[in-house]
């Protein structure tokens, strides 16, 4: 089988390797790349947990080629948090609301969420369940994860609004 | 779970796509956003020889008003469409259907030609724009072609085009400006595939009395069925309770959907019925409340 030469920018750093064709995008973030923060499911695009952002939108990194992502950039949850010892907001709400227990699934979720979080200060219960309608937990029941994205929503715009960005 | 080997041509024009399904003929399968493609590759219920990626193919990305008709190019994404200001105003029945595609992710990824020429019969795009009287362009080397929606979904998951052919754009008519419209589905949770669904447009006149009406049903056979004995029977009167639950039981008649293990066939049958009251009912609002 024919390899390609492909060049991906994951989280600011750049990864270039030889790959099938059938390499899919996930395996390249964990096999080659080493990022082993992206989980792997179902591999059929069903519950979520592989995504990541492609260009700064949430795709499921299981139904995406490694060579489809040759020259674009990729973000992960590795790049999520704000420093060693500080959380990303949204990471933060699920420590504290009890949004994960195993945390399989957590990645997936984050990374679904964290872009529609800005602007988005008072969400209902409906509207946050339709937003994590594409990723599944088996552990906690969702609640406290809808907990979790109700208060980071809220937490995030009030930062926004302090420092006085829209 | 990990595809087969396949060899992978990433045309960067329509020219070049166009040469490449040529030589693969029925060897070459289009990849566009992959959504229900690389589920397939990834089970290998799908082992095409060469994978033909069309996502550098850039021209094929667009929406377009011209002549109050929408022009979408088979690349748009669906989340394109959904946030799109153009689908929202002038077809309605489009942009709520695309809210019910899958998850949001699923959405970015996910391109409206590839849901029409992926023809599944539990997918919103094909009914609702077969519901629409939507129109398919398609081109190979050996020239342009335009499919209707019967010409377009032949079976399940099989369609009109043939192999070395792509589908290029798909042309939506004008709404009537008043028309009534609704879209329906039931899913156990939100954008897992749906047991049933229907999606309605209707035109009333002054009074109310229906002057056309167009019903397409969703999951109730290989493709997308309009029960156009239904929809004629509307003609001429006024959709009140009784006209709208007769219709409905004549949309069902003749159909005889799958059942499996989410919902037998009687079940599903009467499902989409309900759903076909409700979306009538719904677009009869509608369509009064923007006549009166």
């Amino acid at each position: 089988m024919r390899t390609r030469r492909i060049t991906v920018d994951i989280n600011g750093r750049t990864y270039e390797a030889d790959v099938e064709p059938r390499l899919l995008l996930s395996d390249f973030i964990r096999h080659e790349a080493g990022l082993t923060g992206t989980h792997v499911g179902c591999e059929h695009g069903v519950c979520g947990a592989c995504t990541v952002q492609l260009e700064g939108e949430p795709v499921r990194s299981c139904l995406l080629l490694a060579v489809q992502a040759d020259g674009r950039s990729v973000r992960t949850v590795e790049d999520l948090a704000i420093s060693p010892d500080e959380l990303h907001p949204l990471q933060q709400a699920f420590h504290e609301c009890h949004g994960l227990q195993c945390g399989f699934c957590t990645p997936g979720f984050l990374m679904s969420l964290e872009p529609v979080l800005a602007g988005a200060d008072e969400l209902s219960d409906t509207e946050i369940r339709e937003l994590i309608s594409g990723n599944l937990c088996r552990c906690t029941g969702y609640q406290g994860i809808v907990d979790a994205v109700r208060l980071a929503a809220r937490r995030v715009n009030a930062r926004a609004e302090t420092e006085g960005v829209t | 779970m990990k595809p087969p080997p396949f060899e992978y041509e990433a045309p960067r024009d329509l020219g070049a796509a166009l040469d490449v399904l040529e030589q693969c003929g029925a060897d070459g399968k289009v990849l566009a956003g992959g959504q229900s493609l690389v589920p397939l590759l990834n089970f290998r219920l799908a082992r095409p020889e060469v994978l033909i990626d069309i996502n550098e193919v850039q021209e094929l990305a667009y929406l377009r008003r011209e002549d109050g008709r929408l022009h979408i190019g088979s690349l748009t994404r669906d989340a394109q469409a959904e946030r799109s200001r153009l689908v929202a105003d002038h077809w309605p029945l489009l942009a709520d259907a695309l809210r019910w595609v899958g998850h949001p992710q699923i959405r970015n990824r996910g391109t409206v030609g590839g849901s029409v020429a992926h023809a599944d019969p539990a997918a919103e795009l094909p009914v609702v724009l077969c519901a629409l009287d939507a129109r398919y362009h398609a081109r190979s080397t050996r020239g342009a072609r335009t499919l209707d929606s019967e010409e377009m979904f032949r079976g399940q998951l099989q369609t009109g085009l043939e192999p070395d052919e792509l589908l290029c754009e798909i042309e939506v008519p004008a709404m009537a400006p008043g028309a009534g419209w609704a879209f329906m589905e039931f899913a156990r949770r939100h954008g897992d595939f749906a047991l049933g669904g229907a999606a309605v447009v209707v035109e009333s006149d002054e009074d109310a009395v229906c002057r056309r009406a167009a019903i397409c049903l969703l999951g109730a056979g290989p493709t997308p069925v309009r029960p156009r004995a239904a929809e004629q029977a509307l003609v001429g009167h006024p959709l009140t309770a009784d006209v709208v639950s007769a219709a409905a039981a004549d949309a069902v008649r003749d159909i005889r959907p799958r059942g499996d293990i989410h919902g037998g066939s009687e079940y599903r049958t009467s499902l989409i019925e309900t759903l076909v009251g409700r979306a009538l009912t719904g677009a009869a609002a509608r369509a009064n409340g923007a006549a009166s």
